[in-house]
This record gives structure tokens, sequence and C-alpha cells, in this order.
């Protein structure tokens, strides 16, 4: 967002009635009132079940479909409502995630009641897993994302990253049988497009955004070719990757909901968790972080104080390569063999995140797991036969994030020195 | 540098101190200032001068040979081209099983490795040239009377027919980086662009030629929306067109796929996702006869480049798009409407990524809306735009060889068994060079040229 338009110095100077949250509030109380109104309507009488199990049995919470649909629109409008009253900024996003919340429930009370005899039931362990599967190259990614930006490189081969670990995951994997030699393969694969991607826009100064879109196309190629050369003939010597079996963390699996849908994942899942809190912590605690986040937002400066730009750059965007790589192989090392171009545009959405997110660790997180709710709710929605076509779900990460960069949901604001090369001198 | 300048004419040195100045001129000249230069390097050339062939042609010509290995245009093109060839075999070498158990005897006899790998590289790369150029066999046949003239010509046509979209998409790219919009979103608005077009080739009832234009108009359209809004949303909010465009070019496929299974759109007597055909009407007609694929894309194509460097070099337009891209803040200061520009720009470049879409189904590729209609255009887009040095003719260039690989690719798949993928490969590495000259130039000693770096460099950050 380096662009100053005409209207961010307008607001600088006179904040007057509209802020942010009071726009958010308008549109939260439109939404939610048009959520009351229509899903309402459209909601049959019967119960909407949620069940904390995986199937129709176990505990469960019922919902009259009209009533929920409706009640719930009103709590996202309430929401809505007291943004618009003028509370205080840290209210924000509290409300916010209540107004979202409210709609989405109401939604869900609408498709759920209305879903054929004998499947009004929502089971919640399934859609809270099938988020988390979803969200793990998201998360990954948007992580790897986060490493680049915050040192000021823009890094839009996250897809190449991912299908390069994917793929040398799984070739390395299966021609050793090894899942945790596979493992280190997938983050060497990744850091490989890294390397690329760094050595060319911070040695020989390509713009890191055709860098970037050149390098998926690469990635794109090379795992493509060697994937129909020597994957598709001889299967058994290249492409039957080892697992990673899932991993039941004693008692917190035994927990209801979390546990199963949660705490009983794979190595992937564990890792994607952690790596958030680590890099989170060493980004704004550690001596790195001040330093990463200085370089990204004025390098000038950094360098005037004796750190070491080019260096740092180097190493964190090698750093990003290895998370990414690593997110390719949740793929190849858990669930699928390899398929050519396997990752079908997650490491856009992973961008995508990554911007909805704010550029930070918790909010790509966050982003994440949203667009993998997404994600989830379009399967399960096709598995009841809802009308609603499952195309327009999978357009919603997209949307919503050209909606937060368009500064309706909020300003987005990128490292003020991501994408700009530093020259020394 | 004194072996890479060998092949110039070695001639008597009978005065080493005037060619010494004599060469220092030159460089002088070539480089424009920008490498100090080098004397020893220069003496090695060899093109002597003597007092007898003091005459025009003689400096015409050694101008001309120590200009070709300089890092100028061409030659880091044509290098960029040869690396990318060089990597492609190692990657078709690496990839045979066959050829690869040779080398692990390599030590006892060399020469089983290197004929292996020579056969096999060449095999492929032999398919990619009949591919794409002409085969000699068909030549022959012709020449004999056992053939006919079309498989002579078929190679070209293929080229042709892969060409013509890759013009129109790498010219949407060109004008918005000129613009100095980075438009990703290429893919997103032939994809829409294609959908308008495939829709009112089978939806409206209209007579032959009228139904053809109408068609091509509506696939401009879509292409048009599509590039308006990340116009729009730039210009009022700021939002970066890089991200607003991936994003818009998701959801342009997630459309596709929706509309293609929708009544009235999916072919009636088919179960897979794919629409009705395109009536004839509104078809591209083809230009060799219908065994052969060109069609008259390729004629609109030309059409457009030249009509692109037009509205660049000559109208207001051009100019106040030109300004904006050097200096939004210089063009504002000047009394342009920067943001309008955007807008237009965006518009223009989307009505032209529309048209190129628009080729996907109106022209000899296919007929009906499927999910794959659009293939890569919008992100080879990118990289012809980048190719072709974002000038309209240099597109037009950048887009045959495009054209001219995949093309030819076809035919490595078919008869050689070499991954289609490989061409993938070699077009981005080729790009990867060409952004990065000072690699290339390092790699072959280069002498330093102007206007070797490319001048696409948007680092304006998200």
């Amino acid at each position: 967002m380096s662009t100053v338009t005409v209207d961010d110095v307008a607001v600088a100077v006179r904040p007057g009635f509209w802020t942010r949250e009071r726009r958010v509030g308008a549109g939260a109380v439109l939404l939610g009132v048009v959520a009351a109104a229509l899903f309402g309507s459209l909601a049959t009488g019967a119960d909407a079940r949620f069940t904390f199990s995986e199937d129709a049995g176990g505990a469960s919470v019922a919902v009259n479909g009209t009533l929920g649909a409706v009640l719930f629109g009103l709590v996202a409008a309430a929401a809505g409502a007291a943004l618009l009253a003028g509370l205080r900024a840290r209210w924000f996003i509290p409300l916010l995630g209540v107004a979202v919340v409210g709609v989405v429930l109401s939604f869900l009370c609408w498709q759920v009641s209305a879903a054929p005899a004998g499947q009004n039931f929502m089971p919640l362990v399934n859609i809270v897993r099938g988020t988390f599967i979803l969200a793990l190259p998201l998360i990954f990614g948007a992580l790897a994302g986060v490493l680049c930006e915050r040192s000021g490189v823009v890094n839009v081969a996250i897809e190449g990253q991912l299908l390069m670990g994917a793929f040398c995951g799984a070739l390395v994997g299966t021609m050793t049988a090894n899942a945790w030699v596979g493992l280190v393969a997938a983050a060497l694969g990744g850091a490989l497009i890294s390397l690329l991607l760094a050595v060319f826009t911070i040695r020989y100064l390509v713009d890191q955004v055709v860098m970037g879109i050149v390098l998926n196309l690469f990635a794109l190629g090379l795992t493509g070719f060697l994937y129909e050369r020597l994957m598709q003939p001889e299967a058994a010597r290249y492409n039957q990757p080892p697992r990673f079996e899932a991993w039941p963390i004693p008692l917190l699996s035994d927990l209801p909901l979390l546990g199963p849908a949660l705490f009983s994942g794979n190595i992937f899942l564990y890792l994607a968790l952690v790596l958030v809190v680590v890099i989170h912590v060493a980004l704004f605690r550690t001596r790195w972080g001040l330093r990463t986040r200085s370089v990204g937002e004025h390098p000038t400066a950094a360098d005037t104080l004796g750190v070491k730009v080019l260096a740092l750059r180097y190493r964190n965007v090698l750093l990003a390569g290895m998370v990414a790589g690593v997110g390719g192989a949740s793929y190849t090392l858990a669930l699928y063999t390899f398929t050519k171009n396997m990752i079908g545009g997650k490491g856009f959405i992973a961008l995508a995140a990554l911007i909805f997110g704010r550029w930070s660790p918790t909010g790509a997180l966050l982003a994440a797991l949203f667009f993998g709710f997404a994600d989830q709710l379009a399967t399960y929605l096709s598995a009841i036969n809802s009308n609603i076509p499952s195309e327009f779900l999978a357009m919603l990460p997209y949307l919503a994030t050209l909606l937060a960069v368009a500064g309706l949901v909020g300003k987005v604001r990128a490292p003020a020195a991501d994408g700009k090369p530093y020259v020394k001198g | 540098m004194t072996d890479v300048n060998a092949p110039g004419a070695p001639a008597p040195r009978s005065n080493p101190d005037r060619e010494h100045t004599e060469a220092e001129h030159t460089d002088r000249a070539g480089v424009a200032g920008d490498d100090a230069p080098e004397p020893a390097a220069a003496r090695a050339s060899g093109d002597t001068p003597t007092p007898a062939d003091q005459d025009g042609t003689a400096t015409l010509l050694r101008l001309f040979v120590r200009n070709l290995w300089s890092a100028n245009t061409v030659t880091v093109t044509v290098l960029a081209v040869v690396l990318a060839l060089v990597i492609g075999a190692v990657l078709i070498i690496v990839s045979d099983p066959d050829v690869l158990a040779t080398f692990g005897y390599f030590a006892a006899r060399p020469s089983d490795a290197l004929t292996s790998s020579w056969a096999v590289v060449s095999d492929a790369y032999a398919n990619l040239f009949k591919g794409a150029v002409v085969d000699p066999a068909a030549v022959r046949a012709w020449a004999d009377g056992t053939g006919g003239w079309q498989p002579v010509f078929a190679p070209i046509s293929e080229t042709l027919t892969y060409t013509t979209p890759l013009v129109f998409t790498g010219l949407a790219v060109s004008l918005a980086f000129r613009g100095g919009l980075f438009n990703i979103g290429a893919q997103g608005q032939a994809t829409i662009g294609v959908i308008l077009a495939a829709l009112a080739g089978f939806l409206l009832p209209l007579p032959p030629v009228v139904h053809l234009v109408v068609a091509l108009l509506a696939g401009a359209l879509g292409g048009a929306i599509w590039g308006f809004v990340p116009g729009f949303l730039k210009a009022r909010t700021g939002a970066h067109e890089v991200i607003s465009t991936i994003m818009l070019n998701y959801v342009a496929v997630y459309f596709l796929t929706w509309i293609i299974v929708q009544d009235g759109v999916h072919a009636p007597d088919r179960t897979d996702a794919i629409s009705r055909s395109v009536d004839g009407s509104a078809q591209l007609p083809r230009l060799l006869g219908s065994d052969l694929r060109v069609h008259l894309g390729i004629v609109l194509a030309v059409a457009a480049t030249w009509a692109v460097s037009w509205l660049l070099d000559r109208s207001t337009f051009g100019f106040e798009l030109r300004a904006v891209g050097a200096n939004p803040d210089a063009a504002r200061t000047a009394g342009i409407s920067v943001g309008r520009t955007y807008v237009l720009v965006m518009v223009v470049a989307g009505a032209l990524a529309g048209l190129g879409g628009s080729n996907m189904v109106l022209g000899s590729t296919a007929s009906a809306l499927t999910p794959l209609v659009v293939a890569q255009i919008g992100f080879d887009g990118i990289l012809v735009a980048l190719l072709g040095r974002v000038k309209p003719w240099g597109v037009a260039l950048a887009a045959l060889l495009f054209g001219a690989l995949q093309a030819g690719g076809n035919r490595m798949q078919s008869y050689a068994s070499v991954s289609l993928e490989l061409v993938t490969v070699l077009q981005a590495l080729i790009v990867i060079f060409i952004a990065a000259p000072a690699l290339v130039k390092a790699i072959f000693g280069l002498r330093a040229a102007r206007a070797a770096r490319l001048q696409t460099s948007m680092a304006k950050g998200w």
C-alpha cells in the first residue's frame, strides 16, 4: 500500500463521523438484518442439530431452524449496532468476530434445517478437523510469507515452494522409505525455490513479484516434467511416499470436540501450530525479530545501526522456503501421493491469508482457518445437497481478501519496504 | 573475453598503438560510458585496423562484431534461450532411467553415456524444431510429389495458432506495465472474456459476420469489466493491483466452472463439464483450409500489436499512460488524472486479454467452454511481456517464440516422449535469464551495453 490516495490524506486530517469502526458496524448491521430476514424465511421449522461427534450420534445442540437463523442474524446486527454506536477501538475485533460468527451460524441454521430429512445435523468434529487439515498448507504458506515479507521481500512464490516441497518430500521419502528424510528433503526443496528467489531478487535486483510468478511456473513445469518422466512410469520406486501416522496426544485427545479434532492429528498439524507461536514470539520478542521488522520497514536505518540487511534477507527468505516446503510435505507425507499441480492455487490462498491476516503470524493463522473453514463448508454443503453452489463458497477467501485490500474491512498495510530491493550506499 | 572474441576476422597486426586508441574509441561509443574500457581485451579482439581497410564497411563490420558480443537485448535473449535449452537437456538426461544407467559405468565406458545422452537430447530437440518450424521429411515428400503442401506448413500453422492468444495477453500485461501497473490478472480477464465470447457465440442467433464481431466484442467487454475492477480499486482505495488481480483470477476460474454446468449453457447431451459449442457463424475462419488450424486470430493479433504500438507512441492517452508509469507524482503535478489513467489502462488491458481469451473458444483450439479452456495464456502472457521487453512488437516476437515452443513441445511429447512440461520449464528459465541480464553477462563474459536491463523493474512493493 505504498500509494497514498487522496482519501488517506483527508482521513488523516479530519477523522469525521464515519470511522473504520462505524463503517464496518454499519455493514454488520445490514448483513445481520439481511441474514435474519433472508435465512430466517428460507429456513424450515425442522431442528438444526450440531453434534459433537463424527456422525449423528452423541451429544448435540439442537436449534429450531427458523428461530436460530433469525436469532443469530439479530446477534450479528446487535454487534454491528454496538460498533456503530462508537465503542472503543479495543472492542472492534471481538465485536467484529461476534458479527461474523453470528452471520455464519444464521446461515448454517438455514442450511442444516433445510437439508433432506435425516441429514439435519452437522458433525462438528468432522468440520473442525477438516478445517484444520485444509488450512494446513495455508498456515505453512502464510508463515513463509510472513518471514519473507516482514524482512522486505515479497513472496509470490509460495505456490512454487509448496509444490517443490511436496514433490521433494514424495520423491526422497519414497526412495529412502523414510518419512523423516522426506521431510528434510521437502524443506530443502522449498528452500531451493527460495534460494532462486533470494539470489535473483537480492543479488540481481529482479523485480520480486516478477520473479515470484516466474518461479511458480518454473516449479510447476519442473515438478510436472519429473512427475511424468519418473513418477508416472515407476510409481513404486519414486512415488509411494511413507506416511506420518496420527499421533494422539495423551489426555488432550480425550477432550470432547477438540480432542478428536485437534489433538489427534499428525506431526504437521502440531508443527504448524508450534511454528505460529514460535514465529510470533520470535518476531515480536527477540532481537532477530526486531531486526527483521526494521529491515522490512526501513532498511537504510537498520543498515545504519549495523544490521546486515542483505544477509538477514537471504536468511529469512531461505527459512521461509523451508517452512513452505514442509507445508507442501503435509500433502505428500501424510495424505496423498504426488500429482501434477497438486497444490492447485493453495499458495495463492496462503498469500491471501497472509494479507488478510495483516502480515502477522497469528492473523495469518486465523485467516488460514477461516479460509479452511470456507473450504470445508463447501464440502459439507455439497454432501447435504445444498442449493448453494460450492463455487461461490470457494470464491469466498478471494473476495474477502479483495474487500480487505480495498480497505472496506479496515486498512491493511504491508511492511513499508516490502518489495523494494535494498542497494547499499 | 579473449576467447569469445576470437571469431572476429584475424588481420595482421601492423600498428598496435593505433589499434589501441581505435579500440578504446569504439568501446566508448558502444558502451556509452557504462564500464571502463578494457584495452587489453579490446586489443585481443583481433580486427586490427590497417591503413588499407580504414573504409566505412570495415568499421561497420567491426562495430557489429563488437556489439554482437555485448549484453544487448538480442544477444542476451539468444543466450538466455541457449542456456535454457542446455538446462532442459540436463533435465532430459537425468530424468531418463536408461541414459542414467549408462552413467553408472561412466568411468569404464564414457562413450556409452555420451552417445545415449546425445541421442535422447537431439531426438527431443529435433522434434521440437520439426513441430515448430518445418519437418524436412514433409518438404522432401512434397518435392517428389508423394505428399501435399499441407504437412510442410502444418508446423508453422500450429505455431501461429498457439501464438495468437499469447500476443493478446502479452500486450495486456505490457500495456499495464507501461502504465506502472503489474497486471497479473490477464488470466482472469481472459477467463471472463472466454465466457462472454462463448455465451455470445451460442446464445445469440446472428448472421455470420455480425455474429463473429459481436462475440469478439463480448469477449473484449468481459475482459474489460474484469480489468476495470482492480483499476478502479487501485484508483479509489489504493488497493495494490497485484493482490486484487490475483484474487480476481481465482474468482473468475470458479465462475467459469460454475457457469459451465448451468442450464442453457451446459451441453445437453454430455455428462461432463462442457458447454454447448459456439455456432459456426461466430468462429474465426481458418486461413489455409480446414486441414491447418491457423485462423483469422493471428491477423487480429498483428492488428492489435499495431494498435497498441500506435496507442503507446502516438496517442495522447499513450503519453499520459507512460507519464503515469514513469512517475505518478510528476504526472499528477502535470495535470494528468492518475486515477483515471489507471482505470483506463486496466480496462484496455483487460479488453486485450479478453480478446485473447475469445481466441481460445472462437478459434480452432476449442469451440466449447471447459474448466481448462483458457489454459495458461494469462500467466504465459506475463512471461511473453517480459521476454518482449514490454514493447508491442517485442511482445509479438516473444509470443511467436513461445507459440513455437508450445507447438514443438506437442510433437516432442508424442514423438520423443519427452513431457510437454519441459516447455514450461524452458519458458520460465528463458525469462529468468532475461530478467537477470547481469547473470547472463557474467556467464558468457559479455561486454556491458546500454539498455540491457529489463525496463520493467516495478519494485514499488505492495
